[in-house]
């Protein structure tokens, strides 16, 4: 079985800037989770007084929903997902040298 | 009031209308204009199958009863997708790669191509599915009692039940027709997602109608429709914490783990980049279903009589209203729901059951040989139509038994949590490489059974299929085992419970089994090939071919088969594609034949990766065998492509191709022989000539001249020889020689061979096993020594190794003796190989060799004329030649 070559270590600019927005990528579904959740928090006291609890609700889950699509969109727009293989050299290396021949 | 029969023409003609867009895709996708079809758009919406009848109609109804807790059903996808980066891209990059048709072949390909996993797999998603399918005959039906009692009747449970079953049949009629159209590898269905798209856009538009309608038409705008919330019951923000994470963890899981949106997501995804789109606008799909769940459910609450069923205050409202025409749409947006949902639903189950139930059997059934004959298509259709009709009368069947009479949510929770008993299998499967299929089966087993005992069996209602007692008791007063209050931990929601038990105990069993077992060599390495899919599999994959490996494979196919089954096959397989000597082409029908018969002798796991260690370089890589080997589909499709191509045709014209390299070849080679030729007898001609000039002038020492004199009879000699030797030749092959008939022993003739090949100095060492040489032989033996002498000559001239070796083997092939003469040197290159038997035909530019060429031709003509034969053999690690011995009366 062929090895498959590392991944990079150090990227230029921009294959740097992409990681980064990968990673921005993979982080927004955890906060968008945690602020779902977040209402989980608010006091029930309150709530129970107040009687008005729903209609906060709803506009603070439908807010912060349309916040993550948003983030999502701008986030899909420039990130690159031709350029997605973790396997792929950088340009600066010449193509079919080193273990990448043997690994394909 | 809407008339009953209107209603029914206007579905009537909705559903035409399906059918002709259907139509239109799968004619445009034939011609091959596939254009938007697959464009991220239409991707988007063919996922809205997410949104069933529950959600349109379902999710007000639980708004009613719970408040917001039906938002965490669309929290959930959301993040799912948002989060694309975590899963989702790796399990479409494994289906494109491994060419995933199902759920359930996901998971039996990453346990091995294992069957039973597959079977498994299967049954749960069969089980899960079946309510749900009874929950969408049942909200269609329902929708039609309310205009019938519109019109005036109302309906019992006979008519509901007959409208269920006709809704059925009608389903199960367009789902055969676009779902069963194509056997595609890929399983793709472009007039069933173009239906489903217009299906998605038709039921977006009609819950926001109905939204707005209620929103600024009844309630009188944004801040009016927030007092009216404020001031309904479900204006407390109670929510339970538990349920709250609980059902979005369910519904996200759920979204990966159904086999209709594995279909959607996975199976019918046409290019990863969609992913980045639908990443963010299904998100915004979801947030615009769900935008006016609320208002609709609260203003229903207040403008319907206490009783009415929330469930249907998407339709109620508006009728309550007068505004029929919102009420057909709203009507046929419900329509749309439960539809694109049933019939995605229907061909991803059918496929699962065709492919790992049906077709197994029917092919153990049949033995090996229908695994070449091309009925197999046939039966898969078939297979598949029987198993769609077959989950729709289960569906149905489920409808009539549970009496259709439950809130849509509980059914939809249900069936979730049993469709996700498959995330752990898939999810650790996909991420960790140690897991088993022993692991995997015990956690999807156990999953299952908690699933079945603590929520399905019970959701029949109390003391329909588990006794009261049981539930209070548990079974034979075992108190831990009482299907909600599992170790006797009580008050837990039962959904919560079910949800967090059966994934506890699923997960748990999944681990543990996958420490404790070991895995099969091919789980190891379909694990490998998912965990590491970005590291192995490049988005394009062709099959490339290089010859270069035919002899690697015949080297270990040697080993493996022993060197004479391996010749035979690997001769054959060259014979029938046209081509002489021991190499075929390396085409995917002969790897697939080759595997098949190695996998005879060490089993089909280690011939896969054995030979995907030779070919991966070829870029033929470990998948392609597999898939080639033994999947039905892939066999059936390549059978098709082979009958297409004729195959005659591509014999013929493999058989020109070489031909023509082998003249191209000589023609070069001949030149070269012309200038040799010349130079060979000038070269004597010239020192004849002088020499013979300085002895006629004379005036020399006698010894002198003894000397010139032996220097000429050298000439003349070589010259003669060369002579002799073209004249043999073309005696030969004029077929004029007369053989001179003698019987003998083998052993002789080699050792008059041996002892003729001028070995001088013992330069090349001579291995032989005089034991094996005693055969019997009778021919020409003068002109058999001839054959040996030429081979050990050029063995001693030619091999290049520090000590040179020749091996002098005597066996048996295809029934007949064959000497095989193979030295220790580098052999010869693969691209001389065909043209070393030609005269004229020099590997080196090395004259002091002394030959012209014309050894190896004449002794393929003497084994010609003495019937037996002469070639080169292929992969021995030096250069062998097999004499194929005249075969003895």
């Amino acid at each position: 079985m062929g090895r498959s070559p590392k991944p990079q270590t150090f990227l230029a600019r921009a294959s740097y800037r992409q990681r980064r927005l990968r990673d921005a990528a993979k982080v927004l579904p955890i906060v968008g989770g945690l602020l779902f959740m977040a209402p989980l928090l608010w006091p029930r006291e309150a709530v129970a007084e107040g009687g008005n609890g729903t209609s906060h609700a709803i506009l603070y889950l439908f807010g912060v929903w349309t916040a993550l699509i948003v983030v999502a969109f701008v986030l899909a727009r420039i990130i690159r997902p031709t350029e997605d293989d973790d396997i792929q050299q950088p340009p600066e290396q010449s193509p079919g040298s080193g273990p990448q021949a043997g690994g394909r | 009031m809407v008339s009953f029969n209107l209603l029914i023409a206007v579905a009537l003609v909705y559903v035409a209308f399906l059918f002709i867009i259907a139509f239109a895709a799968e004619r445009r996708a034939e011609r091959g204009r596939e254009g938007w079809l697959r464009s991220p758009m239409i991707y988007t919406l063919s996922l809205s199958i997410y949104c069933t009848a529950w959600t349109f109609y379902g999710a007000v109804g639980y708004a009613a009863r719970s408040g917001l807790e039906y938002l965490t059903i669309y929290l959930g996808p959301s993040l799912v997708m948002i989060g694309w980066w975590w899963i989702l891209r790796k399990l479409v990059r494994i289906g494109r790669s491994q060419r995933i048709t199902s759920i359930a072949d996901l998971i039996s390909s990453r346990f091995g191509k294992s069957t039973p996993i597959g079977v498994l797999v299967t049954l749960v998603a069969v089980a899960a599915a079946t309510p749900y399918l009874a929950l969408q005959l049942q909200s269609v039906t329902l929708s039609f009692a309310v205009f019938a009692e519109g019109s005036g009747q109302v309906w019992g449970e006979q008519e509901l039940a007959s409208a269920a079953l006709w809704v059925a049949i009608g389903l199960a009629v367009f789902t055969v027709i676009f779902g069963t159209r194509n056997l595609d590898a890929n399983e793709r269905h472009h007039g069933i997602v173009m239906a489903i798209a217009v299906e998605a856009v038709v039921k977006l538009c009609a819950l926001v109608a109905v939204g707005v309608f209620v929103v600024w038409g009844l309630a009188g705008g944004v801040g009016r429709t927030l007092d009216l919330i404020d001031a309904s019951p479900i204006s407390d923000w109670t929510q339970p914490g538990g349920r709250w994470v609980g059902l979005t963890f369910l519904a996200a899981a759920a979204f990966l783990c159904l086999p209709r949106m594995f279909q959607v997501l996975v199976v019918e995804n046409a290019d990863e980049r969609h992913m980045a789109t639908a990443s963010w606008a299904f998100p915004l799909y979801l947030m615009l279903m769900s935008l006016f769940v609320v208002p609709i459910a609260v203003v229903g609450l207040n403008l319907l009589p206490a009783g009415s069923n929330p469930d249907l205050f998407v339709l109620t409202v508006p009728l309550a209203e007068g505004r029929n025409g919102l009420a057909i749409f709203s009507f046929l947006g419900g329509f749309s729901s439960a539809t694109s949902m049933v019939i995605v639903s229907t061909i991803a189950l059918a496929t699962m059951v065709s492919n790992h139930i049906v077709v197994p059997i029917w092919l153990s059934s049949r033995g090996t040989g229908a695994m070449v004959s091309g009925d197999v298509r046939g039966v898969v259709i078939m297979a598949r139509r029987l198993s769609i009709m077959g989950v729709l009368f289960l569906g149905y069947l489920y409808y009539r038994l549970s009496g259709g009479g439950e809130a849509l949510a509980a059914i939809g929770l249900i069936s979730f949590t049993g469709a996700v008993q498959v995330l752990p299998a898939m999810l650790v499967g996909v991420f960790w490489r140690g897991a088993t299929r022993w692991g995997a089966a015990s956690g999807l087993v156990l999953g299952f059974a908690v699933w079945m005992w603590s929520l399905f069996l019970p959701s029949f209602g109390a003391d329909a299929i588990i006794p009261h007692s049981v539930m209070a008791n548990g079974p034979f007063g075992i108190e831990w085992l009482r299907p909600q209050a599992f170790f006797g931990i009580d008050g837990i929601d039962p959904v919560i419970h079910a949800v967090m038990w059966s994934l506890l105990l699923n997960t748990g069993a999944l681990f543990l089994g996958s420490i404790l077992t070991f895995p099969l060599p091919m789980e190891r390495l379909q694990g490998a090939q998912f965990v590491n899919v970005f590291e192995h599999s490049p988005n394009a994959r062709s099959w490339t071919q290089s010859s270069a490996h035919a002899e690697d494979l015949l080297i270990t196919a040697q080993r493996i088969l022993g060197a004479e089954e391996a010749q035979t096959l690997f001769q054959a397989e060259a014979r029938s594609q046209g081509k002489a000597g021991f190499l075929p082409d390396v085409t995917p029908g002969f790897v697939e034949g080759l595997e098949r018969e190695l996998a005879g002798s060490v089993g089909a796991a280690t011939a896969h990766a054995m030979l995907g260690q030779i070919l991966q370089g070829a870029s033929v890589s470990v998948e392609d065998l597999i898939k080639v080997a033994d999947e039905t589909a892939q066999i059936m499709e390549y059978s098709s492509q082979l009958e297409a191509k004729s195959a005659e045709q591509e014999r013929t014209a493999r058989a020109l191709r070489e031909a023509n390299e082998k003249l191209t070849a000589l023609s070069i080679q001949k030149d070269a022989f012309l200038g040799q030729i010349s130079h060979e007898l000038r070269t004597p001609m010239t020192s004849i000539r002088s020499f013979s000039e300085i002895l006629r002038e004379g005036g020399m020492p006698p010894t002198q001249q003894a000397k010139y004199a032996g220097i000429i009879h050298d000439e003349a000699v070589r010259l003669t020889r060369l002579l002799d030797d073209l004249l043999d030749l073309s005696v030969l092959e004029s077929g004029q020689v007369t053989l001179n008939q003698q019987d003998g022993v083998l052993r002789d003739v080699i050792d008059r061979a041996v002892d003729a090949a001028d070995n001088r100095e013992g330069a090349l060492k001579i291995d032989r096993r005089r034991s094996e040489e005693g055969v019997e032989l009778s021919t020409d033996l003068d002109r058999l020594t001839q054959v040996f002498i030429n081979l050990i000559a050029n063995a001693r001239k030619y091999c290049d190794a520090q000590q040179p070796t020749l091996r002098i083997k005597v066996g048996r092939h295809e029934g007949r003796r064959v000497v095989d003469l193979i030295d220790n040197g580098s052999g010869i290159p693969e691209d001389k190989q065909g043209v070393i038997f030609e005269k004229f035909s020099r590997l080196t530019d090395d004259r002091k060799a002394g030959g012209a060429g014309l050894g190896l031709a004449i002794c393929r003509e003497i084994m010609n004329r003495l019937e037996g034969d002469i070639t080169y053999l292929p992969g021995q690690g030096g250069a062998a030649f097999r004499v194929t011995l005249p075969s003895v009366e």
